[in-house]
């Protein structure tokens, strides 16, 4: 039982036409606020690669045109950043991960997912198929900018948002789970927003 | 184990508001007494949870502005939208309870003894907080690593732990920037923090520094990439960013 916190009323309570999209301890922001660890790289497209990799060795890879030349969708969605600031109805130009997942063999359970500068986050297969999760290139019609992940990041809004990897460059595909950057710094191994997986243990 | 956080579940915890301490018109510095308090590393944060009387919750994370081996604090500077920092700063009083966990995250955060090498802190208004615990800690531990913090201030009226950065010891080099006014006769620099500012500033890379970062997310994006300009690993140059939602 938490005690009341004397003199607080509370500002933010979500209004009710957002109730049912906003997990709990989360709040409604206007803005796209930024939070990654380190500098933002710049990776031009002309350099860029996306890989499906498999003990060790590439399983399959697209430069930019190829990555441009599949089908892409416009996805809605709503996301949740583990800070605590949740957005609404935010629209991105996006492969899906099946698209990309489809044209390789295997039999994997789990990804790591590895991008420019290093980080990396860990997701079971399962949340990364089935139509949850995309290869985002484009925001509200524009190319993604570089310090919300462009050239591309992934996008996989029913986790928290620090699974949606800015700057991605490929998946590592794994039979058994292994953590991540912010998972080996104690966050949560899967992160859903709905039960409030913030930290390890929660 | 010792010294390895072989870490349960974090769980909310009733801690004792011992003191608040009025460090500038916008930011004051609430200090905790949490019973069975785990112990902090430098750089890392908490979160707080406020419970209105009708049941409302809000959560909200601050960097931890003390020194291993000190009670723990915050520095909570006040937003005017902000639904939590102004509750803080302006209603909060020693004797009051507020729930806590922590202490959280691994990466931003300085151990003396295994980062090795001179250390550039970089801080844009109360990006300050989670370097002052570094520079307390650095000083506790005697650590010989030589240190440079530039740290930009709107003006010198907002610079927070002000007495305590110019009375500094040695090893210890503190910049100032002001960006929107200075005092008469302010000799210091003025403006926002730049490349020209912080090739002026920071250690040569040869010496293998190490940066950290932290404030709105525009300053760091800039200072970041100002340092990996200057030729600093971008592994190095561990950032921090608050983000401009009026959130905390």
């Amino acid at each position: 039982m938490s005690p009341v916190s004397r003199g607080f009323h509370g500002r933010r309570r979500v209004p009710a036409q957002q109730a049912g999209r906003v997990p709990p301890g989360q709040y409604v922001t206007e803005d796209f606020p930024v939070l990654s660890a380190g500098p933002t790289p710049h990776t031009p497209t002309g350099n860029w690669t996306f890989s499906i990799r498999q003990g060790g060795s590439v399983r399959r890879s697209w430069d930019w045109l190829q990555m441009r030349a599949l089908p892409a969708e416009t996805v809605t969605a709503d996301i949740h950043c583990v800070t605590r600031w949740s957005k609404l109805g935010t629209e991105w130009q996006a492969v899906s991960m099946d698209t990309l997942l489809d044209q390789v063999e295997h039999d994997a359970r789990y990804v790591l997912a590895f991008c420019d500068g290093g980080y990396t986050t860990n997701l079971p297969l399962a949340d990364v198929t089935g139509g949850r999760a995309w290869l985002a290139f484009g925001f509200d019609g524009q190319p993604l900018p570089a310090e919300h992940g462009g050239p591309a990041r992934l996008l996989v809004p029913h986790l928290y948002f620090w699974k949606s990897a800015k700057w991605v460059r490929g998946l590592d595909l794994l039979d058994a789970d292994q953590p991540g950057f912010w998972e080996t710094y104690g966050y949560h191994r899967y992160g859903d927003p709905w039960r409030e997986q913030r930290y390890a243990g929660d | 184990m010792a010294g390895t956080a072989l870490r349960g579940r974090l769980t909310w915890q009733n801690a004792k508001v011992a003191a608040v301490i009025r460090q500038t018109a916008r930011a004051v510095t609430i200090v905790l007494d949490v019973p069975g308090w785990p112990g902090q590393r430098a750089g890392q944060h908490l979160d707080v949870r406020l419970t209105a009387e009708d049941g409302y919750r809000a959560e909200r994370s601050y960097s931890i502005a003390s020194a291993p081996g000190e009670p723990v604090a915050i520095t909570v500077e006040r937003l005017d939208d902000g639904e939590v920092s102004p509750y803080l700063t302006d209603e909060l009083r020693a004797g009051d309870t507020l729930e806590v966990r922590g202490p959280i995250g691994g990466y931003f955060v300085w151990d003396p003894g295994k980062d090795r090498g001179p250390l550039l802190l970089v801080a844009g208004g109360s990006g300050i907080v989670p370097l002052r615990s570094i520079l307390r800690h650095r000083e506790r531990t005697g650590s010989t690593a030589p240190a440079r913090l530039l740290y930009s201030s709107r003006s010198l009226a907002e610079v927070i732990y002000r007495d305590e950065l110019d009375n500094d010891g040695a090893g210890v080099t503190v910049v100032y920037t002001l960006t929107r006014s200075q005092p008469p006769g302010w000799t210091g620099h003025a403006g926002r923090v730049d490349a020209a500012l912080l090739a002026e500033v920071a250690w040569p890379v040869d010496g293998e520094p190490l940066a950290f970062v932290c404030g709105p997310t525009s300053f760091v994006e800039t200072a970041a990439q100002d340092l990996v300009e200057l030729g600093y690993q971008p592994g190095r140059v561990k950032t921090e960013r608050f983000g401009a939602t009026g959130g905390r």
